[in-house]
């Protein structure tokens, strides 16, 4: 165990947890400059978070212990990949104990716990939330798991230091075919994850056309709270793995302290971008039917697929 | 979608100057909102003129969302119930059932004439009373319909950005 | 006489006392003594197969027991984990069954069945000869029958599952008997001995191969021999079900690993892709019935085929890779096929136990009836979630680790030389991901709408939590589950020797106490750690939460239902509604058929009365492979009678004929 690793976990928890409400906010802003308008500014997710935490909490009367443990569980399950995945070094301690099967299986826990949760409200939305948001995950995983066989042909393994480290070293290989196209469906699997559009509009009031909303609407205060830093955390650690497992420089590899703020900086910014230029992505399009969503997802599994059959035509 | 993006350029910015927040005191909850406000708006029986008027105060070009004000569905997510309309009888119960929905510390903000006392609707047979009679209100804002700068000053004054 | 021997003699010796403990004792005792008889057999069976698994050596001749054979058992550690695994599933079933026969089950034969079956499990993997191998499988055969036909006097639909049942592995039997018996009249003798020193042509060999993966292909219940599966699991009483769907269905793996790899000596790479092409299909097919379902022990068994698919991939993709001679990867992914075969077991058991828990206390199956359990029967509730986590393969899990090995043993295959592995391995991750997501929404459906929220009917508000002997049995699985998911490290060293057996010159998968580290290739996972992390950081929140936030206290208020009020149990989203959009999705496949019968007022046609909708998500292979084939036998059945039409000039007539043909033949042949 190295001690710039295990500086640069605990940096990156901080810097993931305490940016990614921040990432939201840049997001938001984004949008509101394209469609015209002000803007709330960067820092408004922070001040709804802060005051989420001071109001009452409310357990709806029927709900049980999977209501209550949710927004901690599904909190638990954003923070270790943040821990795990390598954005700001690759010599995190944990690195050997979760490679990149197990970070999104891991991020795939914290979406069925907030499914459980739903259902165990007993409202109509709560299962509704829950059962297209698990027809969304079932249909994801295949593209997912497809993506990394994809990313770990090449390099021999799945494990999330090793990768960036080969990517480090041979920087061509990123723009050869398999990656390009592995970016491609990992970028639409982000965009489904995460419940952003055309999969999912975050800012809806209909219930009807909900899916991860759906799932909240009955939390508020300290839940609330969790629950949506949680879903900003999961955002960013997927965009923080799509922007390092296919662009990783500026990493801290080495045993140097020094390394490290230069490697936070460049994270940041990577990540800051890929929002960016997601939500501005958002502005030009809509929500896709519920029922179409399975062929947006069938064509990112068909990207995947050429993906793996690429790297080894082409080897 | 490159005429879209042509469209975007060419707009610009749309929002115009900020209002000036109202000069009424600001009730004693909104201390704690530290400049975020999220509001669920209750349609207790008004003519929809007001829910215009909500919708333009939340449009790019008065955009009360810069004041760190936002509408949500649920109010279990709400600090601000924004009640419009006098309370028609069915829509009492669901009116109070909001209200006991929303966690402290909130606020309840009658829009309109209608809500305030029951506008040209006082004395229908529908009609319960104004909002007062049903929920305690913090705040009134007067019009019939109430202009948009109405809406976003009582917001800023509540927001306290 | 060895270890080994002296546990064999106790499995016979428990297995004796047990039957006869079924069939003298007073009803009142009878579930309780055959019940921990047969908690004692099993724990037997896991002593001796866990023997096997170190490396310990014994062998039975017993010349007198079978005419012309004798019995010959030797254990080896490929069969000692079978073994133990059947030992440990059979402790949990025959504790729960001391609870759970009070109400009916408690006739002489159907106690004595279970030892006995339970006794063929246990032996089945130590049959060193064909003989007592297909001895030991139709004892198996008989004694599970009797126990599927257990509630026959009554539900109507218990005989009707008999009936498939009692065909199809009396089918299976059929075939693998024609398998072995083909294999020893070549190889001279019916050791096993002898026949793994055989020569045999290819063509002999892959008959052999083929006969032998049919039948056992259908005890594992992998598609599109699967039928039975569905329709005796739910139907037999629910120890029951756990020891089938737990412990019989992994000896059709068995078979196929042992007449495949070790008896066989391996093959060509299209038996290895047969295999691998059931199991992708059983996964699939699988999981996606379990999905729409709404029984609750209907969903079980199909997770069964789902799992025995991700077996049977793991076998297939060992083959495939020592065929090619790769012989860590083929040891990776028979490793990760076994160590899949003992989670599937542990949260399998768990699983049918809790619904039986559950059938016992509402009386019924349906999803859609259920809810509301987790205030009533908290401690099901429990075990049942940490079940459920186990068979979504989700981390902390212990379905997430042996599913990781398997996607490990796949990932590294390529880059590949040969092209039918660059072209099935992707497909088969494919396979692999699209079963892990759907099981993860199969058991979010079967845990969230059966246990959570509000109960629907009446049936589910009654219910009240099981007695301790039934929470004992459901104890043991889930704590097997929570050893094997946190250290799985500890099978490793069994493992490799049961796979050095099938595949030799392999080594151990994985090597690292606290981490699964694999040898050979670049990856590792820590079960163990992920789990300490999430704990830590779920604290750690807990922590922040208490110092940072709410300062007021936590209120219990009303349901937000949009201030309509009136939300009853009925606008619960109930598991067909759950499972619909994947139903939407996977239609062609499914094809669900509907009813609706509208009767319309008396006065006036253009008013509804009442409206009466059904939807069924049938078996489609079942109505499209089975059904024709069932109605042509038919056919045939009734044609034949016409031939016996009574008339004795006719009879005569044929047997003349006959008799004419046959000395004709014989002369022309001559």
């Amino acid at each position: 165990m190295n001690s710039t690793g295990a500086a640069g976990a605990v940096l990156q928890l901080v810097l993931v947890a305490g940016g990614a409400p921040l990432l939201a906010g840049l997001m938001r802003q984004v949008r509101a400059r394209m469609e015209g308008r002000a803007g709330a500014g960067v820092t408004q997710p922070w001040r709804d978070l802060r005051k989420l935490l001071r109001k009452e909490p409310i357990t709806p009367r029927g709900s049980g212990p999977a209501f209550r443990a949710a927004p901690t569980v599904l909190m638990a399950t954003a923070l270790v990949p943040a821990a795990v995945a390598p954005f700001v070094t690759t010599a995190s301690p944990l690195d050997g104990a979760a490679d990149l099967i197990a970070v999104v299986a891991l991020l795939a826990l914290g979406t069925v716990t907030l499914a459980l949760a739903a259902l165990d409200t007993g409202t109509a939305f709560g299962g509704m939330g829950a059962s297209r948001e698990m027809t969304v995950l079932a249909l994801v995983e295949p593209t997912i798991l497809l993506a990394v066989f994809a990313l770990s042909v090449r390099v021999g393994s799945t494990n999330l230091a090793a990768i960036v480290t080969a990517t480090l070293h041979d920087p061509l290989r990123v723009v050869s075919p398999a990656s390009l196209l592995a970016a491609v469906a990992l970028a639409v699997v982000t965009i489904a994850e995460t419940g952003r559009l055309p999969v999912d509009n975050p800012s809806t009031h209909l219930e009807l056309t909900m899916i991860h909303e759906a799932m909240v609407l009955e939390y508020s205060g300290p839940d609330l709270a969790l629950i949506e830093w949680a879903s900003a955390m999961r955002l960013t650690v997927l965009l923080g793995l799509l922007a390092n497992l296919f662009a990783p420089w500026g990493i801290a590899t080495g045993a140097s302290l020094t390394a490290l703020p230069l490697a936070v900086g460049v994270f940041a910014g990577k990540v800051a971008l890929l929002g960016a230029g997601l939500a501005a992505a958002e502005v030009f399009m809509a929500k896709l039917r519920l029922f179409r969503v399975p062929e947006l997802l069938a064509g990112s599994f068909l990207l995947a697929l050429l993906a793996v059959a690429t790297s080894f035509f082409l080897a | 979608m490159r005429r879209l993006l042509g469209k975007i350029r060419r707009t610009g910015r749309v929002a115009e100057p900020p209002i000036p927040a109202s000069e009424q005191p600001a009730p004693a909850a909104a201390a704690e909102f530290g400049g975020s406000v999220q509001i669920r708006h209750v349609d207790a029986g008004s003519c929809n003129g007001c829910e215009v008027e909500i919708a333009s105060a939340f449009s790019p070009v008065y955009d009360a969302e810069r004041y760190g004000a936002r509408l949500v569905a649920s109010p279990r997510h709400a600090d601000v119930l924004l009640v419009t309309g006098p309370v028609t009888r069915n829509m009492a119960d669901p009116l109070r059932r909001t209200y006991e929905a929303t966690p402290e510390p909130k606020v309840v903000v009658a829009l309109g004439d209608c809500a305030r006392n029951c506008g040209v609707f006082a004395g229908g047979h529908g009609v319960i009373g104004p909002v007062s009679d049903v929920v305690p209100v913090d705040v009134e804002i007067a019009g019939c319909p109430p202009p948009p700068e109405a809406i976003v000053a009582a917001l800023r004054n509540l927001t306290g950005r | 006489m060895s270890a080994v021997e002296w546990g064999l003699a106790a499995i016979a010796g428990l297995a004796v006392v047990a039957v006869l403990a079924a069939l003298a004792a007073p009803q009142r005792v009878r579930p309780t003594t055959v019940g921990s008889c047969t908690a004692a057999l099993g724990g037997a069976g896991i002593a001796v197969g866990v023997l096997a698994a170190a490396g310990r050596r014994g062998a039975v001749w017993l010349p007198e027991l079978l005419p012309l054979f004798g019995v010959r058992l030797e254990f080896d550690p490929l069969g000692g984990v079978f073994t133990a695994v059947a030992g440990a599933v059979a402790v949990a079933a025959a504790l729960y069954s001391i609870g759970y026969t009070r109400h009916g089950l408690d006739s002489r034969t159907v106690q004595a069945a279970l030892p006995l079956f339970v006794a063929a499990m246990l032996l089945l993997p130590a049959a060193a000869s064909v003989a007592t191998f297909l001895l030991l499988w139709e004892a198996m055969a008989a004694a599970s029958l009797l126990l599927v036909l257990a509630e026959h006097r009554r539900r109507t639909a218990v005989a009707e599952a008999g009936g498939w049942y009692a065909v199809m592995t009396h089918a299976g039997m059929v075939t693998i008997l024609l398998g072995l018996l083909l294999f020893a009249a070549h190889a001279g003798g019916e050791t096993f001995a002898q026949l793994r020193a055989a020569d045999l042509s290819p063509a002999m060999r892959s008959t052999v191969f083929l006969l032998t993966l049919v039948g056992f292909a259908s005890k594992a219940g992998a598609v599109p021999l699967h039928v039975w599966l569905p329709k005796a699991h739910p139907e037999a009483p629910s120890h029951a079900s756990a020891l089938m769907s737990a412990a019989m269905v992994n000896l059709g793996v068995y078979g196929i690993v042992r007449v495949g790899f070790d008896l066989l000596g391996g093959g060509p790479a299209w038996w290895w892709l047969l295999v691998l092409g059931l199991g992708a299909a059983s996964a699939l097919y699988g999981i996606l019935q379990a999905a729409v379902t709404t029984d609750l022990k209907r969903l079980l068994g199909y997770s069964t085929t789902e799992n025995l698919g991700l077996v049977l991939l793991g076998v297939g993709a060992a083959g495939l890779f020592a065929t090619a001679g790769n012989r860590a990867l083929a040891g990776l992914a028979l490793a990760a096929a076994l160590l899949h075969v003992i989670n599937h077991a542990a949260f399998k058991t768990l699983l049918f136990l809790a619904a039986g828990s559950v059938l016992h206390a509402t009386g019924t199956r349906d999803l859609d009836g259920l809810g509301g359990l987790r205030a009533r029967m908290p401690a099901t509730t429990g075990l049942f979630a940490v079940g459920a986590l186990a068979a979504a393969a989700l981390p902390p899990g212990n379905g997430f680790v042996s599913e990781w090995l398997l996607l490990q043993a796949l990932i590294h295959s390529l880059p590949a030389t040969a092209v039918a592995t660059a072209v099935t391995m992707p497909l088969a991750v494919a396979v692999i991901a699209l079963t892990a997501g759907l099981a993860v929404a199969t058991f979010v459906k079967a845990l969230g709408v059966g246990f959570f929220a509000k109960p629907r009917t009446p049936a589910a508000e009654s219910a009240t939590e099981c007695g301790p002997a039934m929470l004992a049995g459901m104890g043991l699985a889930a704590a097997a589950c929570v050893g094997l998911a946190l250290a799985p490290t500890l099978l490793v060293p069994a493992l490799a020797r049961a796979v050095q057996v099938a595949v030799p010159g392999t080594e151990a998968a994985t090597t690292g106490r606290l981490t699964l580290e694999l040898s050979g290739i670049t990856g590792s996972m820590s079960p163990l750690l992920i789990a300490a992390a999430l704990v830590v950081a779920a604290v750690g929140i807990l922590a922040a939460l208490r110092v940072f936030g709410a300062r007021r206290a936590r209120r219990a208020a009303r349901l937000w239902d949009c201030g309509g009020g009136g939300l009853t149990a009925r606008t619960e989203y109930t598991a067909t509604s759950f499972g619909e959009p994947l139903q939407r999705v996977f239609d062609d496949v499914l094809r669900p058929e509907q009813d609706i019968d509208v009767t319309h007022v008396r006065e006036s046609r253009y008013l509804v009365d009442t409206i009466h909708y059904r939807r069924r998500v049938p078996d489609r292979i079942e109505h499209r492979l089975y059904a024709p084939l069932l109605a042509a036998v038919r056919a045939w059945g009734e044609a034949g009678r016409r031939l016996a039409n009574g008339s004795v000039h006719r009879y005569l007539g044929y047997g003349f004929y006959g008799v004419i043909t046959l000395l004709v033949a014989l002369a022309v042949t001559r």
